[in-house]
């Protein structure tokens, strides 16, 4: 088992009146597996993902549960042991490329920096694995965009980067909140194909959070449906497709655009 | 690196500008130097003489071609008080100053940098609220009365340096940098508590944007995220400010020499603005203004280094 | 004005004010003592019910020279932000509104100006006038005037293009009578921070020049030719010191405070 997640609550008190935005998450993936987890925004999808990865204050958010990564306790771990793993062994991709590279800091140095704190490599390592990362990432000129800032590249580019930059240490998880939203539709299937021959590849097991179904379809085995907070229906895609339980689960598959779904 | 250049030219210009300007103000005066240091009871032939050995017999337009021909050799006239070469009067001085001066910037710049950053992190706690209310008192201190200050508790209550001890860069390096510590807080502290409100707000901005987060994803530590990745952006828009405080700093610099008896351009500068000796007046306020001009020129240049947006930016029109 | 109380910046940084202003205004008028009188056998005396704040060097009651000297510096103060604002209202209304070369060439020069500390410019035009109460206000006046220039300057090239400016055009309003009857009520609210802002810098850098010994002359009281008396006396009297420089540290503070306070920023 590569990810145990049992019982997990988030609960926000940054505002006055404490408010719950996770109830009762349950999720188990095993190594190079592709879940799904669906649901419109508000549903709490992006909030479980960035407790999988560590990534919630510890002040603001109170969490509950237990997230077991290849055993480590997530939650309860020493903030060292965690740091250990993100980069290394979790790695996550966001949901704008435009805000979440470094303006100021050239892409070659940002795509290293998971390298850079977790291995001992010297600069030249570093930079032909880096090197190395952005062509997997069918970046055409690695050269020229390693040396780039990130205001110089489009936005596909920059998610492919992005990519590059959590795949370096070839991690065991990947979590890729919304990385498509921010894209237009032929970019969105060429990062889908993309995650899909990293999966392969490296037997990296993916995370993918999406309000699209068809994305979802195309690239998940499993799926879970988020509303509110709850996990609402979970199981094989194929079946929930076919035969979705929940009107909120319809309802998510009627909105997806016909165009979409002949790709 | 044509922009630069372009900067570059301009600077030159604006330099010789001051220049003339400084040596007109001066030619307009009223007053005659030579009753000046001679006195109103000399005899008009005693005044004539010493009119012609300073050259103020000659019309105006001439004695200013004299003196910028000479300014560009590196040539400022003849003190009249001290009847020495003004260059020779001021070149020792001029690297007390400049050095007070970059003291006192690096003082700043570490300060405001590494208090901003401990307030920022812990934003809304106690440290970050005490932090607050001290800066706002901080930045209500003239460097002068900073200095007396200092000297009150640190020279003659901790007795940690001698008030008035000064010693030469030339005699010994070390010591002259251990006294002028001093001088050189007393100026950086009301410029850094005004650094650390701008970098302050930059800071809390900066890590609520999505790159902060994508930096802890990576397994960087607090520490890091804040210097290898929050503080470059957060220093872009207070750039311009170091640029004025540095300027400030020169200004800072000829008020605390008073202070703390340090013999820099501050001290020549006010007896010789009492002593109506004007080649070194004028001197000294164009060396400032060369100061001044070269510390913008740097500023602008940083600014470019630090937002590589900018350059692209030009480049574009 | 209730709600302003609710604003802690507001109503500290007025009490502070009020310490300084009070007995400063009063100080123009009155003072509990001369302060010119000296006294032999009270020289460096320290606190006492007569004298709050002690004797100076000479003997003389240091509180009432602390209000006459900030009364001067008050002064010299309001003196500068006047010349300054008026000046640099007029010019920078003007280039602003009209544009072109004049502007230009205007701009380049208060760039210039501008990007000197405008204590060294004021040092300068005192060594060019001589010192003394009237010169130093002068000097400060015009060593604070690019400053404003920019600051009015940016208002009316935005205000230019406004539609409540294009229609008072239209509808036959002479261009005096738009920059300032339409435009310059406008702006009020930024010039008013930093008239504050300003008063601020006038009193320090009045208060760095006195202290030079080229700004106010004796006897007249000022804080900074206090300080500066006090320091060879630091060891012996350190309330010489303490006196005038915490005053200029309240005054500031108070002043600033107010500048901060949201009474002052939203209008």
């Amino acid at each position: 088992m590569l990810l145990h997640v049992e019982d997990l609550n988030i609960e926000f008190h940054d505002h006055i009146v404490p408010e719950t935005v996770v109830y009762d998450f349950d999720l188990d993936m095993e190594e190079g597996e592709i879940v799904g987890l669906v649901g419109e925004s508000g549903s709490g999808k992006s909030m479980s993902a960035l407790a999988i990865a560590g990534l919630l204050s510890r002040h603001d958010a109170k969490k509950r549960g237990q997230i077991l990564f290849e055993g480590t306790d997530i939650l309860g771990c020493p903030r060292e042991t965690l740091r250990g793993l993100q980069g290394d062994e979790i790695s996550m991709v966001f949901q704008e490329p435009m805000t979440s590279l470094n303006p100021v800091k050239k892409i070659g140095w940002q795509v290293e920096e998971a390298m850079r704190i977790h291995t001992k490599a010297t600069p030249e390592e570093r930079k032909r694995r880096a090197l190395e990362v952005l062509s997997h990432v069918d970046l055409d000129d690695p050269e020229r965009v390693y040396n780039s800032y990130p205001h110089q590249l489009s936005g596909g580019m920059r998610q492919r980067v992005m990519i590059a930059a959590a795949m370096i240490n070839t991690p065991k998880l990947l979590i890729a909140d919304e990385p498509t939203t921010a894209l237009d539709v032929t970019v969105q299937a060429e990062i889908v194909k993309l995650l899909k021959h990293i999966n392969k590849k490296h037997n990296t097991a993916i995370l993918f959070i999406s309000h699209d179904l068809s994305l979802v379809r195309q690239l998940c085995g499993r799926v879970l449906v988020m509303k509110g907070g709850y996990v609402v229906e979970s199981g094989n895609t194929e079946e929930i497709f076919n035969n979705p339980k929940e009107d909120y689960t319809k309802h998510l598959i009627d909105s997806i655009p016909k165009v979409n779904l002949d790709e | 690196m044509n922009v630069v250049i372009k900067k570059i030219v301009s600077s030159i210009l604006t330099i010789l500008v001051v220049a003339c300007l400084v040596f007109f103000a001066f030619s307009l005066i009223p007053g005659d130097p030579a009753v000046a240091k001679l006195g109103t009871q000399a005899t008009p032939e005693k005044l004539q003489a010493l009119r012609e050995s300073m050259g103020l017999n000659k019309p105006v337009a001439v004695r200013f071609m004299e003196w910028i021909g000479g300014v560009l050799k590196g040539d400022f006239g003849t003190s009249y008080s001290y009847n020495v070469p003004v260059t020779g009067l001021i070149a020792g001085k001029l690297p007390v100053t400049v050095i007070l001066t970059l003291y006192s910037f690096i003082l700043m710049i570490v300060m405001s940098v590494f208090i901003a950053i401990l307030a920022a992190r812990y934003e809304n706690s106690h440290v970050d609220k005490v932090i607050q209310i001290i800066n706002q008192v901080i930045m209500s201190v003239p460097p002068f009365f900073g200095g007396i200050i200092l000297t009150l508790i640190f020279g003659l209550g901790l007795h940690l340096f001698a008030p008035g001890g000064y010693v030469s860069y030339d005699i010994n390096m070390g010591r002259f940098m251990g006294y002028m510590f001093w001088p050189a807080l007393a100026i950086a502290l009301p410029k850094s508590a005004m650094a650390f409100s701008l970098l302050y707000g930059g800071l809390i901005t900066e890590k609520k944007k999505d790159y902060a987060r994508t930096a802890y994803s990576r397994g960087n530590s607090t520490k890091d995220v804040f210097y290898k990745h929050l503080l470059k952006n957060a220093c872009i828009p207070v750039v311009t400010f170091f640029g004025m405080a540095l300027a400030d700093m020169i200004a800072g610099s000829i008020v605390i020499e008073q202070v703390f008896g340090i013999p820099g351009l501050g001290r020549i500068l006010l007896t010789s603005i009492q002593n109506r000796d004007y080649p070194v007046v004028e001197a000294i306020i164009v060396c400032i203004a060369i100061l001044v001009i070269v510390s913008n020129l740097l500023v602008d240049v940083l600014y470019r280094i630090i937002d590589p947006r900018t350059a692209v930016a030009e480049g574009d029109k | 004005m209730k709600r302003a109380f609710k604003d802690f910046n507001f109503t500290l940084g007025l009490i502070l004010t009020a310490i300084v202003l009070i007995p400063a205004i009063i100080g123009i008028f009155w003072t509990p003592y001369s302060t010119e009188t000296m006294d032999n056998a009270m020289k460096m005396a320290g606190a006492s019910l007569s004298h709050p704040f002690g004797c100076d060097n000479f003997g003389r009651d240091i509180l009432s020279r602390v209000m006459a000297g900030t009364g001067t510096t008050l002064i010299i103060g309001l003196g500068t932000v006047f010349i300054g604002t008026l000046i640099g209202t007029i010019i920078g209304a003007f280039t602003g509104y009209y544009g072109g070369l004049v502007d230009d060439i205007f701009m380049r020069f208060n760039d210039v100006m501008f990007s000197f500390p405008s204590l060294l410019l004021a040092l300068v035009f005192v060594a060019i006038m001589g010192s003394g109460r009237i010169q130093l206000l002068i000097a400060l006046g015009i060593a604070f005037i690019p400053s404003y220039v920019r600051i009015v300057r940016a208002e009316y090239v935005r205000a230019r293009n406004l539609d409540y400016v294009k229609s008072a055009s239209l509808a036959g309003a002479s261009d005096l009578r738009i920059m300032f009857v339409h435009i310059l009520p406008n702006i009020v609210k930024v010039l008013i921070n930093s008239i504050l802002i300003g008063f601020n810098n006038a009193v320090l850098a009045e208060a760095g020049l006195s202290f030079l010994g080229i700004g106010v002359q004796p006897p007249v009281a000022s804080l900074g030719r206090m300080l500066s008396d006090a320091q060879t006396y630091l060891f012996n009297a350190p309330g010489m010191a303490l006196a005038p420089g915490l005053t200029l540290i309240v005054m500031v503070l108070g002043i600033s405070l107010l500048g901060k306070s949201k009474v002052i920023t939203d209008r």
